[in-house]
């Protein structure tokens, strides 16, 4: 409870005595890069795969001939939209992007370089952080937006080629009954998600005292954490929005 | 000059600091020198502002700094250059990139302007051709020169080291020393130091302020750090055999 406390003065303290605009487009950009090229590839191996499988298992349990296979690929597109892309590539997103932000900001902190920052005059958890959570709210949507495309492609290409559906059936079953809301609940659910992640990881990191030992435990609770986090939230917007 | 008033500071109930007062001369290297642990970088960090002391203010040429609003406090900040005791050098950003950081972020100045100064700056502390190496390339003692090229390269009047010459082989060490005092003379600025290191006492210790446990015991120069009279600053100086025989027999340096 205290440390809820310790993170929501710290999500306070983000939006004092801010650098310029111009400072905060550059440090946002990098982080984008960062961020988009540091996981772009897991993200489209992993959803492809998902995808793919979440495809074959579908297949194997709908065992009566009555149905028909184009429910396959529906039911494919409702898992991938509203679970798979947003939350378990939230779950990824934490172990890659939020590790790494909590590892190095607190790197920065026991190597004094945040207060080096501070001794310069600069908000350091403005300067340092508030890029790393805009960054990820702009790049974890399109992230998202990929990871469901490459599992839809994936689902194809496996229920195409091992001759589980024909290829009319996959793209009908896509389209049928198609609820558009659940792209905009997907995309609310991804940006709750990149601020949690963000913010969560960035407080562990940058309130990291000691060696490199705490460090380390600091990246591990940061994921956990926002796993935590994650889910929770995922529970409550599902509640509240569905 | 820096003036502190009755400086206490405590984490958790425990008293690290003890109501330390003092001043630190401008155009001098003054030294906060006492064993591991006494709390000398708490009160540098208390000194810098990156601590608020529990009781006590510090004064930045009769401007009170404790109590300053955010204004003010970033204004007497941007006078001052601080070197960390493992460099903090940023990671992501090369040497001259390093050296130029608070120059983007503290003036306006053009490019070209700032280049010519971090030039300057990292031939003033002896490191030419190394502008486009990263942080992790360099040994440690060039890592405390970009670092002293960082601090001095706004024009400071404040120039802090915390430890400046600790992990450094002895000849480095004396290098680095002799630096941050040309520095402080060439450039009159007013030079805290903190070190446990007695070379450095001796070599560059105009100004000293011994403290023992979080209280300030003595105040000197080296001339007189043999004689002080205070056995906890003795048992300090003489730690070994041979500068124990020579206690009492040196009467002035
Ligand atoms: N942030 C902090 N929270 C709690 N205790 C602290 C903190 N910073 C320092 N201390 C305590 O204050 C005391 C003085 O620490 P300080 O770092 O000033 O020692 P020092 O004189 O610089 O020693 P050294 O020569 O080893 O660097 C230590 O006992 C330390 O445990
Ligand atoms: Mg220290």
């Amino acid at each position: 409870m205290k440390g809820f406390g310790k993170y929501v003065i710290f999500l306070g303290s983000l939006f004092v005595r801010r650098e310029t605009f111009k400072t905060y487009y550059q440090l946002v950009l990098e982080e984008c890069i960062i961020i988009g090229i540091g996981s772009i590839l897991l993200f489209v191996l992993v959803s492809t795969f998902m995808g793919a499988v979440s495809t074959i298992q579908t297949a194997a349990n709908l065992v009566n001939p009555l149905i028909p296979r184009y429910i396959i690929s529906q039911v494919v597109r409702e898992m991938t939209i509203l679970e798979l892309a947003p939350t378990i590539m939230a779950i990824i997103y934490a172990g890659k992007v939020g590790s790494s932000m909590a590892g190095g900001l607190g790197t920065m902190r026991i190597t004094e370089q945040i207060d080096a920052l501070e001794v310069m005059g600069i908000n350091s958890s403005s300067y340092l952080v508030l890029p790393k959570i805009i960054a990820s709210i702009l790049m974890y949507p399109l992230l998202v937006i990929v990871a469901g495309v490459c599992s839809l492609v994936g689902g194809y290409l496996v229920g195409t080629l091992t001759g589980i559906m024909t290829a009319e059936d996959y793209i009908y079953g896509i389209r049928l009954a198609f609820n558009p809301y659940f792209i905009s609940f997907a995309l609310i659910k991804s940006l709750v998600f990149a601020f949690l992640i963000s913010s969560i990881s960035s407080f562990k990191g940058y309130y990291t005292q000691g060696g490199a030992l705490e460090v380390g435990i600091a990246s591990t609770s940061a994921v956990t954490t926002s796993v935590i986090a994650v889910l929770l939230s995922d529970y409550f917007l599902a509640q509240l929005l569905l | 000059m820096i003036k502190i008033n009755h400086i206490s500071k405590a984490f958790n109930g425990r008293s690290v600091l003890d109501s330390i007062s003092g001043e630190f001369d401008k155009g001098k290297t003054n030294l906060i020198i006492g064993s591991s642990g006494t709390g000398k970088s708490v009160l540098l960090k208390c000194i810098v502002g990156l601590l608020q002391p529990d009781q006590g203010s510090v004064y930045f040429d009769l401007r009170n700094f404790t109590e300053a609003d955010k204004e003010m406090k970033s204004e007497i900040r941007r006078e001052m250059g601080m070197l960390f005791q493992g460099g903090a050098l940023f990671d992501s950003k090369n040497v001259e990139q390093n050296v130029m950081f608070p120059l983007d972020v503290l003036t306006t100045k053009p490019l070209e302007e700032k280049l010519d100064r971090v030039n300057f700056c990292l031939k003033r502390v002896g490191l030419e051709n190394v502008n486009s190496k990263m942080p992790s390339e360099i040994s440690g003692g060039m890592k405390k020169r970009v670092g002293i090229a960082r601090a001095i390269v706004n024009n400071p009047n404040y120039l802090f080291c915390d430890e400046p010459n600790s992990g450094l082989d002895p000849q480095t060490s004396i290098v680095i020393d002799e630096l941050i005092k040309e520095i402080t003379e060439e450039y009159d600025i007013t030079t805290v130091v903190v070190t446990h290191d007695m070379n450095s006492v001796m070599g560059i210790g105009e100004k000293i302020m011994f403290l023992y446990k979080g209280q300030k015991l003595w105040e000197g120069s080296y001339r007189e750090i043999m004689n002080s009279g205070v056995k906890e600053l003795d048992d300090f100086v003489f730690t070994n055999k041979v500068m124990k025989n020579l206690k009492g027999k040196v009467t002035s340096l």
